[in-house]
């Protein structure tokens, strides 16, 4: 086999399961109950979608030249996913977007309501 | 405005990451095109300041490429939980908010902790309490208080391997005593 075909092989690979991740993420979204197990759907078969599918993009431009971009792209995705991740499961859990039955423990409740009861009724509960 | 001269040791970390933006964005790195993005990489930190990441002033290259390589093998493995729940579990997959005290209290460990735990998938910081330094972490298919444990020791050698990467001697000289004991 000569190496072309191998890369095109790799990157084939790749795609698809890029696009699978793709699809397991509209899998999720409708399959899952509640915000936060939809955030985990998501937002996460991402980083492995878009590494995949990057990957296979510079595999097939076969320049050198290409991959410090794809690179970047990459870790900006890294650097923005958690963030955007937290901020809608913080909001999804203050505003109570979420299935009380279908946690099997929940360590937060009662540090939010302590720091509640402790700043009195007149402010929001947050916390530093 | 009270801000605190930074040494160019402390910002030069930054200023070799805006250089390789440039020449990546432009997909040149030829000297003439990276002196003048080193031009402008000074000038933005000049001008468009920030207060400066308090580094621990040592990072082991040698521990930084298997943790990558074994970052990527986890979230490619999650990936696929993942989407094996969505299809198998669906509506009644059952999760947990587990609080996971960590050792460090830098910001930047605590943040980078977060950030690898939240890009693996099934997990996701809901809370951070900084005073503590514990994370809240909402985990998918966490049924029982054994899921809850390993989720937090799972959690806390994450931050073990990135305290040996890039924590201070400090951190590093306690994490060694710790696992001695």
């Amino acid at each position: 086999m000569n190496p072309d075909t191998m890369i095109d092989a790799v990157s084939a690979v790749f795609m698809v399961t890029g696009a699978l991740m793709s699809l397991g993420a509209a899998l999720g979204l409708l399959r899952f109950p509640d915000l936060m197990s939809r955030m985990h759907a998501a937002t996460k078969p991402q980083v492995l979608g878009l590494f995949l599918l990057l990957a296979a993009v510079g595999l097939q431009l076969r320049t050198w030249w290409v991959w410090p971009v794809l690179v970047l792209a990459w870790l900006f995705q890294l650097l923005t996913v958690p963030v955007s991740a937290h901020m809608v499961g913080r909001a999804g859990y203050r505003t109570k977007h979420l299935h009380p039955e279908l946690l099997s423990s929940d360590e937060l409740e009662a540090v939010v309501q302590q720091a509640a009861a402790k700043r009195g009724p007149d402010e929001d509960g947050r916390s530093a | 405005m009270s801000r605190k001269r930074i040494s160019l040791r402390q910002e030069l970390p930054l200023l070799v990451w805006l250089v390789f933006v440039w020449g990546a964005l432009w997909q040149d790195f030829s000297p003439g095109n990276l002196l003048f993005g080193a031009l402008i990489a000074v000038l933005v930190a000049r001008v468009l300041y920030l207060p400066p990441v308090e580094l621990g002033g040592r990072f082991n290259v040698l521990r930084a490429v298997p943790f990558a390589l074994g970052f990527i093998g986890k979230v490619a493995v999650a990936s696929f939980q993942v989407l094996y729940l969505a299809l198998a579990r669906g509506p009644n997959v059952i999760s947990a908010i587990v609080a996971v005290p960590l050792r460090s209290h830098s910001d930047l460990l605590v943040t980078a902790t977060g950030h690898v735990i939240s890009l693996i998938p099934g997990s996701l910081v809901v809370e951070v309490d900084r005073s503590t330094s514990t994370l809240y972490i909402h985990a998918i298919n966490v049924r029982n208080v054994q899921d809850a444990a390993k989720l937090r020791k799972e959690v806390r050698d994450t931050e073990a391997g990135l305290i040996r990467i890039m924590g201070t001697k400090e951190e590093l000289s306690a994490l060694t005593q710790e696992v001695a004991a």
